[in-house]
Formats: C-alpha cells, sequence, structure tokens
C-alpha cells in the first residue's frame, strides 16, 4: 500500500509527497479523517488529489493512503429506489447514522449489507457462460427483474450456483475459469466509473422515447438511446421539463442525477416519486429510479465524479438488456467543478478559464449513450439516453459548455426566457430547436401512431414558422394589413401554441399525453384551420370564426382524460362543423 | 500547544504569506498581533510546505513584517451563539457593537456550517403571507425558500425588504418567528433605515442584526453573511423558530469575493468574478430549507443590486441559478411612480405552486396567478403595439387587454408599502380586474371555478 505526506492543500486539491509507486486515478484516503480522494496528476513523487470532501482541517504532514483501486461504482440489487451521493455514498442511510446534515469521512457501503435478495438461478451446473450472460435473477422492485451477470472479462464453466436469499456480500456459486481457477460469484460487482462498459456492438437508434410531452413527442422526438440537450436560463423551467422527462419517459429505468443544482428540488423528486404512478406498471415511479444528488453545496470535486457514477449505473441496466434514461441536471455545474480543479492545478485556460479539454470530456460523457447488442451469447438489445440540461451564464448559448454540448448531441430543445414570461411552458422554443432523429424515426411514428403522423408535425412546424414571418408584419403594419387568409393562420398558429405545445406539468390529466392523443389533438387542431380555410373562401368573416364559441372547447381539450378524449374529440369536431357551416350560410343568405 | 510565528514575509492586499510555520490546517483561523496590541484575525487559504498563505478579515493598515506576530488557533472562525442574541446588534465579525451587556455563549460554531443532506430535507410548502399581492398572489414565498430581490441603484428594495420583514406572517400559526439580518457593505443611511423600521414597528425584538458598513473593512463582508446564517441555523434548527434571513447586498459580497481572488492571480470567470462563484454562493443560499429532526426553518431574501440593471450579471445570472425565484425590481414601474416597483413579468416563485391551492391559501390561486400572468403579458403585448401602430391597430380584443394591463398595474402592483393585504383579499383583487375581459377569455382557469367567483359588472 502506498503511503505519502501531504505537502500542499489549497481548496479541494491537495498535493503529497512520496507517491511514485501509485497509480493515477487511484482512490486514496487523506488524513486522519480519512477522506476520499482521486490521483489525477502525477510528478515525480508528487501526487496531485481531487478531495471529494471538505478539506479544512487537513495540513501539511497529513497521511495519504492509497487504496490501489480507481473510483469504482458498487452493482447489484438494491442501487434502485436510493439516493447517492457522486460518489455513490447512499444519503438515506448517512442521515440515519450522522443525523441531517453531512459530515467529513463517512464511510458507508453503497449497497445495504444486511439486506438479502432472493436469487432465482437462470443456468445451472456445467453450462459454459461468456461475459454478459445471466446466472440469474433478482425481483429488485416491482417492476424490475435485476439480472445477475457475468462481469465483462471473464469466461468458464459454472461450477456450482445456488437459488436461495442471500445478501450482496454472499458467495451464491462459483466459475471455473478457462485457466482452471475458480472465482467465485456474487451479487454484487464493481466497475471504474471513468471507463464505459463494454457492450458487443453500437446500433442506430430507430424507436422513440415518448415522453408525453407533446412538443418534445411531435416535435423535436429524441430517440431511445439518443442524446439530447436542454439549454436555458434560469427560470426558464429546465428542472420542471428534466423532471417530466424522468416521470413519464416509457423507459424502465431512469438515473436522474442533480450535479450542483438545488437541494430542495433534489428532495422534491425525492418525495414525490414515490406518489407518483408509472402509467405504463401502474406502479410507483420511485421503483425505476437511481438517484444522484450532490448538490451546490457539497463538495465541488464529487460533483465532477457524478455524472460518471450515473452513467456507469445506467450502463449496467443497460447490459440487462433494457431502455434506460440518464438526465443530469446541470452539466454546466458539472464543467464548472471542471474548471474550479484546472485552476488550482495552474493548467493554461482555455475560452472562458473552462480547461481546453472541456469538449472531449463532454463527448465522452455523451457518447457512453447508444443503443447497443449488450454482451452476452444471447444477443440482448439495451439503450441509454443521455439527457442533459446546460445553464448557459445569461442565458447566451454562445458560451462554451452550451456550444460543446451543441456539437455532440443530437437534439436540442432551446428553453426561451420571454416564451416563460409568457407563461408557455414548457418553454422550448419552436424555432431555434431541433432534433436530428426526426426521419430516423418516421417509420416508427408512420407504423406505431397513424401514416399522417409525420405531414401533420411537419405542417405544425411549418405553421409556426409562417406565424413568425407574419408577426414581424404585423408589428410594422398592423394587422388589418394581413389578408384573411392570413390572418387564419395566425389563428391556427396561435391554437397550436395555446392549445398543443402548453402544457401544464402541474395537472394530472395534461401531464402526460399519450402519442394517439396527441395526435387527435393536432387534427382537431388542423380540422378548424381547413374547415375555416372553406368557410373563408365562401365568404365568411375571419373576425366572427376566430370568435366562434367551439375554439374554447378546443383550448381545453388537452385537458380531457385519455379514458374519454374519443368522444369529447368527436363532438368537439361535430361542433366545429356546425358552427362553421352556420356562419357560412349565415353569410350566404 | 499554540506557537507565535515572527515570520510574515509578505502583505499585500488582503494576502499574507507566512513562513516556517508547522502543523497549519487548512481553513484554520489565525490572530496577527501587532506591534501596539492590537488583534486582527486572519484564514488560512493555502498550505503548501512551511509556507502558509492567509487571508486577512480587516484591513492590512498598520501590519509590520518583523514585528507583528501570528498564532494559529487551531480551529477555523466560529460564531458564539445564544437564545439572547435576540435584538442584538454585532459587528461583521459578529462581536456585540451595541453596548449591552456580554452574551454568555451556549456554544460556538463553525461559521462555514455543513451541507443538508437532500435525503434529511423537507420540501418547503407551507405559505407564508407577506402581505404584499405581487409576491402572494403571483410569486408566493413559502417556509423554506431563498427568493432574492434583484434591484438596481435606486429603487426602494430597502423599502419592500422592510415590508416584508414587518408583515410577514404563517397563517393559523403562532410559531416563534425571528428575523435575522446582515448588512453587508451597504451605507450607514440604509442600514439606519432597516434598524429604525425595526425599532418603530417592535420587530427589533424579534431581530439579529449584523452590520458590516461600506466604511468598515470590505474583507470583512466574506464572513458577515454566515456569521448571519450560522447565527440563523442555530435558532432555527435548534431553537425550532422561523427565521427569515435579510441579506444586502449581495453584489458586495461578490465583489469583496473579487477583490481577494485577483490578489491570489486565480484565473477568472466572467466579467473578473472568481470561477467559484457559483459555489461559493451557493454554499449560503443553500443554507436556507427545512429539515427532519427540527421543527424550524430558515427562509432567506437575499437582495442584490444589479449592475447597470443587467440581470444577465454574473452576480444576479448564478443567483438565480442557485435560489427558487426571483423578485425583480423594475424602473419602469419605478418612473410610473407605482410602488413596489415589483417586475411582474420575469419575477418568479419556483416553489409557489406546492405553498398554494385550497388548504393552504384558496382553491383558485394557481388558476387566477396564471390567468392574471398571461393576461398582463398579452395586455402590454398590445400596448407596446398600440405604441408603434396606434390604438386604431388593435382588434377589440387586444383594446380590452390594453386596459386590463393598466389597471392591473395601477391597483394590483401598486398596493405602496404601508397595506397589508391578506390572500384573500389579494385573490379577490385579481378577479375584480379579470372581469374587465370576457368570461370567456378565462382559458387558464377551471370552467367550474370561474362559475364559483366571476364577478359580474
Amino acid at each position: 500500500m502506498v503511503e505519502g505526506k501531504i505537502l500542499k492543500v489549497s481548496g479541494p486539491l491537495v498535493i503529497a509527497e512520496g507517491m511514485r509507486e501509485a497509480n493515477m486515478f487511484d482512490v486514496v484516503r487523506v488524513g486522519e479523517k480519512r477522506l476520499i480522494g482521486e490521483i489525477i496528476e502525477i510528478h515525480g513523487d508528487r501526487a496531485s488529489i481531487q478531495v471529494y470532501e471538505e478539506t479544512a482541517g487537513i495540513g501539511r504532514g497529513d497521511r495519504v493512503v492509497s487504496t490501489g483501486a480507481p473510483l469504482s461504482v458498487e452493482l447489484g440489487p438494491g442501487l434502485l429506489t436510493n439516493i447517492y451521493d457522486g460518489i455513490q455514498r447512499p444519503l438515506e442511510a448517512m442521515r440515519e447514522k450522522c443525523g441531517s446534515n453531512i459530515t467529513k469521512g463517512i464511510d458507508e457501503p453503497a449497497l445495504d449489507r444486511a439486506k438479502r435478495w432472493h436469487f432465482t438461478p437462470a443456468l445451472k451446473f456445467g453450462d459454459m457462460v461468456e461475459a454478459g450472460d445471466i446466472y440469474g435473477t433478482v425481483e429488485e422492485t416491482e417492476v424490475l427483474t435485476h439480472k445477475i451477470m457475468v462481469p465483462p472479462g471473464k469466461k468458464g464453466m459454472i461450477v456450482e450456483l445456488h437459488e436461495g436469499d442471500f445478501r450482496v456480500t454472499d458467495r451464491i456459486g462459483k466459475l471455473k475459469l478457462e485457466d482452471g481457477t475458480i472465482e467465485e460469484i456474487f451479487l454484487m460487482q464493481k466497475w471504474p466509473v471513468r471507463v464505459s462498459r463494454p457492450y458487443a456492438n453500437k446500433l442506430p437508434p430507430v424507436e422513440p422515447m415518448i415522453s408525453g410531452q407533446r412538443v418534445i413527442d411531435a416535435l423535436f422526438p429524441i430517440a431511445k438511446g439518443g442524446t439530447a440537450c436542454v439549454p436555458g436560463p434560469f427560470g426558464s423551467g429546465k428542472t420542471v421539463v428534466q423532471h417530466q422527462l424522468a416521470k413519464w419517459s416509457d423507459v424502465d429505468l431512469v438515473v436522474y442525477i442533480g450535479c450542483g443544482e438545488r437541494g430542495n428540488e433534489m428532495t422534491d423528486v425525492l418525495r414525490e416519486f414515490p406518489e407518483l404512478t408509472d402509467p405504463r406498471t401502474g406502479k410507483s415511479l420511485m421503483m425505476r429510479t437511481v438517484l444522484i444528488a450532490n448538490t451546490s453545496d457539497m463538495p465541488v470535486a464529487a460533483r465532477e465524479a457524478s455524472i460518471y457514477t450515473g452513467i456507469t449505473i445506467a450502463e449496467y441496466y443497460r447490459d440487462m438488456g433494457y431502455s434506460v434514461a440518464v438526465i443530469a441536471d446541470s452539466t454546466s455545474r458539472w464543467a464548472e467543478a471542471l474548471r474550479e480543479m484546472s485552476g488550482r492545478l495552474e493548467e493554461m485556460p482555455g475560452e472562458e478559464g473552462y480547461p481546453a479539454y472541456l469538449t472531449s470530456r463532454l463527448a465522452q460523457f455523451y457518447e457512453r449513450a447508444g443503443k447497443v447488442v449488450c454482451l452476452g451469447s444471447e444477443g440482448r438489445e439495451g439503450a441509454l439516453s443521455a439527457i442533459g440540461a446546460v445553464s448557459p451564464q445569461g442565458g447566451d448559448i454562445s458560451e462554451p459548455v452550451t456550444q460543446a454540448t451543441l456539437r455532440i448531441v443530437k437534439v436540442f430543445w432551446g428553453l426561451d426566457a420571454s416564451l416563460a414570461y409568457r407563461r408557455h411552458f414548457p418553454a422550448i422554443n419552436w424555432l431555434n430547436s431541433y432534433s436530428l432523429y426526426r426521419d430516423r424515426l418516421s417509420g416508427w411514428f408512420s407504423e406505431h401512431v397513424s401514416k399522417s403522423w409525420m405531414d401533420n408535425t411537419a405542417r405544425l412546424l411549418k405553421t409556426l414558422q409562417v406565424e413568425s414571418d407574419l408577426q414581424e408584419i404585423v408589428k410594422l403594419v398592423g394587422m388589418d394589413a394581413l389578408s384573411a387568409d392570413d390572418r387564419l393562420t395566425l389563428e391556427v398558429a396561435q391554437s397550436i401554441r395555446e392549445d398543443f405545445l402548453q402544457q401544464n406539468a402541474f395537472e394530472d390529466d395534461d401531464s402526460f399525453t399519450q402519442l394517439d392523443k396527441q395526435d387527435a389533438l393536432i387534427s382537431l387542431i388542423f380540422s378548424f384551420g381547413d374547415k375555416a380555410q372553406k368557410a373563408i373562401d365562401a365568404g365568411a368573416d375571419i373576425q366572427k370564426l376566430s370568435e366562434l364559441s367551439v375554439r374554447e372547447k378546443i383550448g381545453r381539450a388537452k385537458a380531457v382524460p385519455y379514458a374519454s378524449y374519443k368522444q369529447v374529440y368527436a363532438a368537439i369536431d361535430a361542433e366545429i362543423t356546425e358552427q362553421i357551416d352556420a356562419l357560412v350560410s349565415a353569410c350566404a343568405e | 500547544m499554540i506557537r507565535e510565528y515572527r515570520t510574515i514575509e509578505e502583505v499585500a492586499g488582503p494576502l499574507m504569506l507566512v513562513k516556517q510555520v508547522e502543523g497549519v490546517k487548512y481553513d484554520e483561523l489565525g490572530e496577527i498581533e501587532l506591534p501596539n496590541g492590537e488583534v486582527r484575525r486572519c484564514r488560512v487559504l493555502e498550505v503548501n510546505g512551511k509556507n502558509v498563505l492567509v487571508q486577512l478579515f480587516e484591513s492590512s493598515a498598520g501590519l509590520n513584517l518583523a514585528q507583528s506576530k501570528v498564532r494559529f488557533l487551531g480551529h477555523g472562525v466560529e460564531l458564539p451563539v445564544s437564545p439572547n442574541m435576540l435584538g442584538r446588534v454585532f459587528n461583521g465579525m459578529g462581536e456585540a457593537i451595541d453596548g449591552g451587556a456580554k452574551l454568555i455563549p451556549e456554544k460556538s460554531l463553525d461559521i462555514n456550517g455543513t451541507p443538508i443532506n437532500p435525503a434529511a430535507r423537507y420540501y418547503p410548502s407551507e405559505f407564508i403571507q407577506t402581505g404584499v399581492s405581487t409576491i402572494d398572489g403571483l410569486n408566493t414565498l413559502v417556509r423554506g425558500q431563498k427568493l432574492p430581490i434583484f434591484s438596481g441603484s435606486g429603487l426602494h428594495h430597502a423599502n419592500l425588504a422592510a415590508q416584508i420583514a414587518r408583515q410577514a406572517k404563517v397563517r393559523g400559526s403562532d410559531s416563534k418567528f425571528a428575523v435575522v439580518f446582515a448588512a453587508v457593505g451597504i451605507t450607514f443611511e440604509e442600514a439606519d433605515f432597516f434598524i429604525s423600521d425595526f425599532k418603530k414597528t417592535g420587530a427589533i425584538d424579534r431581530t439579529v442584526l449584523f452590520i458590516n458598513l461600506a466604511s468598515d473593512a470590505a474583507i470583512e463582508r466574506i464572513s458577515t453573511p454566515r456569521m448571519a446564517l450560522t447565527a440563523a441555523e442555530y435558532l432555527a434548527f435548534e431553537c425550532d423558530m422561523h427565521v427569515l434571513v435579510i441579506i444586502t447586498d449581495i453584489t458586495n459580497y461578490a465583489e469583496a469575493l473579487r477583490e481577494v481572488s485577483a490578489a491570489r492571480k486565480e484565473v477568472p470567470g466572467r466579467r473578473g468574478y472568481p470561477g467559484y462563484l457559483y459555489t461559493d454562493l451557493a454554499t449560503m443560499y443553500e443554507r436556507a430549507g427545512r429539515k427532519m429532526g427540527s421543527e424550524g426553518s430558515i427562509t432567506m431574501i437575499p437582495i442584490l443590486t444589479m449592475p447597470e440593471d443587467d440581470k444577465t450579471h454574473p452576480i444576479p445570472d448564478l443567483t438565480g441559478y442557485i435560489t427558487e425565484g426571483q423578485i425583480i425590481l423594475s424602473r419602469e414601474m419605478y418612473r410610473k411612480g407605482y410602488m413596489p416597483p415589483v417586475d411582474v413579468l420575469p419575477s418568479l416563485s419556483r416553489l409557489k405552486d406546492k405553498g398554494i391551492g385550497a388548504g393552504k391559501t384558496r382553491e383558485d390561486h394557481a388558476g387566477t396567478m396564471n390567468q392574471l400572468f398571461s393576461s398582463y403579458a398579452r395586455g402590454k403585448e398590445a400596448k407596446e403595439l398600440m405604441v408603434v401602430l396606434g390604438e386604431a391597430a388593435l382588434t377589440p380584443m387586444d383594446r380590452l387587454y390594453a386596459k386590463f394591463a393598466d389597471a392591473f398595474e395601477e391597483k394590483y402592483i401598486n398596493q405602496g408599502f404601508y397595506e397589508n393585504r391578506s390572500i384573500e383579499e389579494t385573490l379577490d383583487l385579481g378577479w375584480e380586474l379579470l372581469s374587465i375581459l370576457p368570461k370567456s377569455e378565462m382559458k387558464r382557469i377551471k370552467p367550474e371555478l370561474v362559475d364559483k367567483y366571476w364577478k359580474t359588472k
């Protein structure tokens, strides 16, 4: 075991001498309180260590002991429903042990050592296995079966495998490797967070991740295995968008990383999710959620580690063949942690003081997403989607973190403060947002939703685009200058904005919208537009058309419960026809 | 054993380098004894071999390299606390300056505090009535929230803060309420305004004041808000009180931080502020909240002046990313003579949804709030259009909205600093104003609530 002595302390950076034997990225324990740190640079026998806890009280000459292993996470049953800090220490267990504030030097294993899990073997004595094959299963929560897999790099024959109730550290069997050595099998494995877990090969994403958020699903969809970013100034609703995705996305599992954000927001997730019901399984949403919370007042170095901890856990479940979403709020805080460490290391800064390797680190993170064929002989497919919030300073997206992110991700949901001021939520700006998956997903949408979905959603975008051009004219010369056709376009666009795009996250029937209901709602809006257009051609007055009472009903259509929406929408559609016909016959007289 | 060192090598701005020291820890508190016997305090910023870089809390005037002595005390900066702090006035370093009896401390607490475990927080959800319509009705404050006031030079943020401190109450409860007030680098007049206002209304008895005036050492400002928050934590989490913390002015705090950072020759972030400004501010703001095992709560209202009224300046910007909303004051409202000059549209309380509704305020609160917001936004747009094209260019509906916007500003926003409105009065006023518009425009309110509360003229 390598042991050194501290030479220098500057905030979260500690330099120790006598560390020539230590490896890069080894975890070390610093000082009497055994604070957790990681070696990030070695010069001769001096190692620079970033410490994941507050370093007050550390001084020259204090001991630094290397553990000889890189920063790793524990992977096994018990991850779900848990809340961890940036280096996978269980916050709930820490609260029970040390009270409501986080004190230093707490050593608490990530997975509960006392809890027993019922393991059901899928294989038996004599079976040949390779990395990724499934030994058996544990019912981790009511909604998710945890598959115990052969760790990467292992291959051999099972010589022992038992059914029963085991703790994560109990031996459940034995594996005879090809070279003849016998290895014990546990429910738990470890994996270094900075290394991505291996897979057989990557596939192009072709299936959408349905979020139930109308503006996302209809206009800027994300694929399962895709990457997206949500930049926006403060108060534009980034966190609500992220929470909505975590709640309603049709994935098997969500890893939510609160990285340098508000403590109360994490508490909100922690208190709210167990109460919410997953519309797909009918069970509590918490049963499919892992939370990583490194709030802004927690040590900055652990914030840097938190997104790696989160994505490693997500990869582990992806390897079981699940579709996983990683939601990171916010990657800007992670970049700031990187900048702070870089500054303390006295590195030459790049743009705005961020280190020159910011882009490559971001790319490495997002590249861990994707749809893959997992390891193992059965060829399971798993998907990992990554969604990162970005908090650009002053809402200015030309800053380095946003720009570096945009070069990597395929979906951009740009949040707009002016929409938020008008209480248009989600405040995703339809004019500058984009999704590069739209074309790729068109096949799926045509097959599973309707043939008209792609055309209709494209028409939504086009109408909104025309509206923005027309608004320019209105600003210059007034509404009267527009033709009746153009004024109708404005009315339809307004209906799209208010009756379709706006979605109230806090109202039960509106918070999540199924795809078929979205499709029907779009048809309803265009049904009004098309019929009104015919009426205008027949000489009806646009002002009267825009004041028809049925429009208020279209406005309330989004909040109609799913169970009854078909009847209600049909009734509204009939009423549209009726009222417009009445208007046309009145003007014909 | 405490050793004394006479090895000060260098003093530059707020920093001092001491050589040949042993056993000093990071973040330790030190004392410097001047040749004339005066004692000043400092804090360890960096340990590098046998050299220690310290940050002075007071001015370096009169420091003498050859004869001054430094000793390190073996602990961080601490504040002695006791329930008897209420009604007292302290300086920015936590020493009583009101000439009163010496405080007998119950204990001493590290002013940096420790992060609250997110798993141990309670989500803030209890409505605080401030009696200000623009806050209660539209940007509701709840217990344990941090809601800053973004102001500009010359706007009446002090009056608004004093109004909140005076009127704030949790309805239907008689729990113990206290105010901790931290003046960070403000002028004597401003501090005097608060003190005399608190005295006049009797609020002083439930108030602890920490005063660092503009004339005091800038560097002391870095610890003043932390002193105040440590006192607040003690009162909230150990004495089970509901504490409202008002810190004014965060801009002065950030400037002091920049001064230290510049002296250390750190790579600056935006506008010369250190890259860790976000984290530093967060370690203060995040101390607000409610936590398990304690009845008390800390609600924080930091006040900052936006340089050039620019919301994208790093100080308001980073604050906005940490706090749970913001109340923005506007020069336009001020020019119109509307007090408090709250700019409603960009103001926001993120926690409002959990603190309002049936059982907390009233069932129609959420709907009317959204309706007022969107109607006012549309009215303002219509008014802008009117300026360019004249009233004739507006549709009849837009003309109604413009009328609504005017009435909203004059009646709802412009309530003055001495009117205390109950939440019912605020909500009823909202309905009264909405009745300017046709009933069919109430798209954001549930129809049954519109029927119940709609006022016909």
